[in-house]
């Protein structure tokens, strides 16, 4: 880990360890922070929680939401579920996987956008919908997702 | 005198462009020199109208629906600030017949008021079931509860009042309210909007639990996928704390209760509440055997009640009211109302509260419009994902615990989702086995294995080699499922399986009958 990681661990830790349960409020901390839970944090969450590290990492598998390796400078999350897929979703995904290059669960070449899945964003009212960076949009076209993706700027 | 514009900050009014429009109608006002004061509310639950602007007129609140910044010179032009008319108008939000018809009993404050206004809370109903509750004697409180006939709107529908009653009754040094706001299920938003619009309403009811069972501190699990609303709910719970209305003294009751919000992890699973409470414990989220049940030994061990955001919303109006005004509305043992959620391919999708009782088909058309495409409806999924495929045939029963589980389908959390004519219900019964595949927390082998093979046995069927030996090998997996699982995912994902390959066989490359139709 670089240093800026190793402070945000040693400051999740400080702040929340003595919590009881305080596991994902920590690892969501990390990831709040860095954006990804480093590998290399993982001993040292470990040690803090008097846990094994098999137990903690065993936790980062389990919950979709945590990655352990580094994003894109955006995220790029699209609702897969079922009020979606009426709505035309996986043609919407099928777009959104050719108009980026890169499948789900990766980063486009230039680094800026990772894709994922999601499961439901409880916008189904205003289907398709995905999150860009912690924001919703809904009623999603095609048109409307390229502009989504210029918001950000290059990808590919 | 400044004019009050409303411009909601739901999740789904955000998604359409709220906050622009919100930004554009303070840019205007300015340029202008109109004095506006800006309300950012909750939805009225007409998402299809998001963004609805509304204005405050001495004739009531008159609304502009489907709002983009590009329209807001042209409101101000026309003299929305006065309610004046404009193509997008839509007169008065109240009277507005998709609201006009609802029973709104829990959702009463929702997109009225500004949600992190104590005061405006406080106007409309809020903190009187608190005050009721805390000079009750506790378990007169419980016994409201169980008057009421409330079930748990979370999914399984358990009674309220008897999962209380065993909390009260276990002595313990500690015993904890957790709510389940993991919202899991595709077509349900009713949790997210009441955490976004009227927080409150939520604390008080969290309140309430603790005041009857004896509960000094409680837990809010919110999905990772809401951050508006975990923002939306530690904005006013640090309100209600400060005005007494939660922390070491609860509306000078003498009683302690705090809250202490937690987010999830994106697993589905989680929203089964042992799973849940496994999570909040910081592990994986494991289903845990029952018994011992949650009321009795919960979180750290401990008696805990665990209940669904709605049915904390709900105890508000049944304490401010009575038991028996709750329990009026209804039918059979299905009592109260129901925040339901119209979504997917549906012209008017929102929420739309109203006592049970109400048939499907008026859901659809009579508020929904029909689908959005303007195609047929064909299949219908209530409940969510475990939910079952209702054909057309299947609309006219009412939303009714007991009537759904006699078709073999679920109310659960209420969500409705709409599908044209033009859905492969042979795709989405493959989508519940993989959905169930991925969210499986592993524990146990129908389900973990069970839905990978289901996976590959639909992929068999659609390609059609041998389509009647594998609707066989499909049925007999679904049985083990059914009843060799654990918990509800592997339990019921054969609810929406069966129900596809049963109403829409053709789908499957079958006849009516069942039949494979030969190549
Ligand atoms: C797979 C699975 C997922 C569930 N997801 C949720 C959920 O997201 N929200 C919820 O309130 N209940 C959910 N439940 C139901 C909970 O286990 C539990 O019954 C509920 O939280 C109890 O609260 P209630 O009685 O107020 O409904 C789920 C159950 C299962 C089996
Ligand atoms: S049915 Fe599935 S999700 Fe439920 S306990 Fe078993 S493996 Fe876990
Ligand atoms: S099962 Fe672990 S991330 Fe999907
Ligand atoms: S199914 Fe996509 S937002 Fe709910």
């Amino acid at each position: 880990m670089d240093s800026e990681s190793s402070r945000s661990v040693d400051d999740a830790l400080t702040r929340l360890k003595s919590l009881p349960g305080g596991l994902l409020p920590i690892l969501h901390a990390i990831q709040d922070e860095l954006g990804y839970v480093p590998p290399d944090a993982v001993p040292t969450i470990a040690k803090a929680l008097n846990l094994s590290r098999a137990e903690v990492h065993g936790v980062v598998s389990f919950y979709h939401h945590f990655r352990t390796e580094k994003p894109g400078r955006h995220v790029l999350e699209v609702c897969r579920a079922e009020a979606c897929q009426s709505m035309g979703a996986d043609k919407l995904a099928a777009q959104i996987r050719e108009r980026l290059g890169v499948d789900f669960h990766e980063t486009t070449a230039d680094g800026n956008l990772t894709l994922q899945p999601v499961y439901c964003l409880g916008n189904c009212a205003c289907a398709p919908s995905v999150m860009l960076d912690g924001e919703p949009h809904g009623r999603m076209t095609a048109e409307r997702l390229e502009a989504l993706i210029a918001s950000v700027g290059a990808s590919r | 005198m400044s004019v009050k514009v409303y411009v909601p900050r739901d999740s789904s009014a955000l998604s359409l462009g709220a906050e622009g429009v919100a930004r554009a109608i303070g840019a205007e006002a300015a340029r202008r020199g109109d004095s506006v004061t800006i309300v950012r509310n909750g939805s009225r639950g007409m998402m299809w109208l998001e963004p609805l602007v509304e204005v405050e007129t001495p004739s009531g609140r008159i609304g502009y629906g489907s709002i983009a910044t590009a329209d807001v010179a042209s409101l101000f032009d026309a003299g929305f600030l006065e309610g004046k008319a404009h193509p997008k108008s839509i007169g008065k939000v109240d009277s507005h017949p998709y609201l006009a018809r609802q029973e709104r009993l829990c959702f009463a404050r929702m997109g009225v008021i500004d949600p992190l206004s104590y005061d405006d809370y406080a106007a409309l109903g809020g903190w009187r079931g608190l005050r009721n509750a805390i000079a009750m004697k506790r378990s007169d409180a419980v016994a409201a509860v169980t008057t009421s006939g409330l079930r748990g709107r979370g999914g399984a529908a358990f009674p309220t009042g008897i999962k209380w009653k065993t909390v009260l009754e276990t002595a313990a040094d500690q015993k904890y309210i957790v709510c389940n706001a993991d919202e899991g299920d595709s077509g349900t938003f009713s949790d997210r909007m009441t955490m976004e619009g009227d927080p409150f309403v939520l604390i008080e009811g969290m309140a309430i639990a603790g005041v009857a069972t004896g509960a000094t501190k409680g837990y809010i699990y919110v999905r990772s996928e809401y951050p508006h609303a975990e923002r939306g709910l530690l904005a006013a719970i640090a309100i209600a704390n400060e005005r007494g209305a939660l922390g070491a003294d609860v509306l000078g009751s003498g009683q302690r209760f705090d809250l202490e919000v937690r987010r999830g992890a994106g697993a589905y699973i989680c929203g089964e509440e042992t799973s849940l409470l496994e999570s909040l414990e910081g592990k994986r989220g494991m289903v845990r055997y029952k018994p011992p049940v949650p009321a009795i030994s919960g979180l750290f061990g401990k008696p805990t009640v665990v209940n669904n955001v709605i049915t904390f919303a709900s105890l508000p109006i049944i304490f401010d009211r009575g038991a028996e005004f709750y329990r009026d509305y209804g039918m059979g043992r299905s009592r109260g109302t129901l925040p339901i959620q119209l979504t997917g391919n549906i012209k008017h999708g929102g929420l739309v509260e109203k006592a049970f009782g109400i048939p499907l088909r008026e859901l659809l058309y009579d508020y929904g419009g029909g689908s959005a495409s303007g195609r047929p409806i064909r299949a219908v999924q209530v409940g969510g994902p475990l939910g079952a495929f209702l054909p057309e045939s299947q609309f006219d029963t009412p939303l009714d615990y007991e009537a759904f589980a006699s078709i073999g389908a679920m109310v659960g959390h209420g969500g409705i989702v709409v599908f044209d004519d033009t859905v492969d219900m042979a795709k989405m019964a493959r989508y519940a086995m993989e959905f169930c595949a991925i969210e499986s927390c592993g524990k146990c082998t129908p389900c973990r294995i069970g839905s990978t093979r289901g996976v590959e046995t639909i992929d068999k069927i659609i390609a059609g080699r041998d389509v009647g030996a594998d609707v066989a090998v499909l049925e007999s997996l679904c049985d083990t499922m059914l009843h060799g699982s654990l918990c509800a995912l592997g339990g019921m994902t054969p609810f929406p399986v069966l129900s596809a390959l049963k109403h829409f066989p053709e789908d499957f490359g079958l006849d009516r009958d069942g039949l494979a139709v030969a190549a």
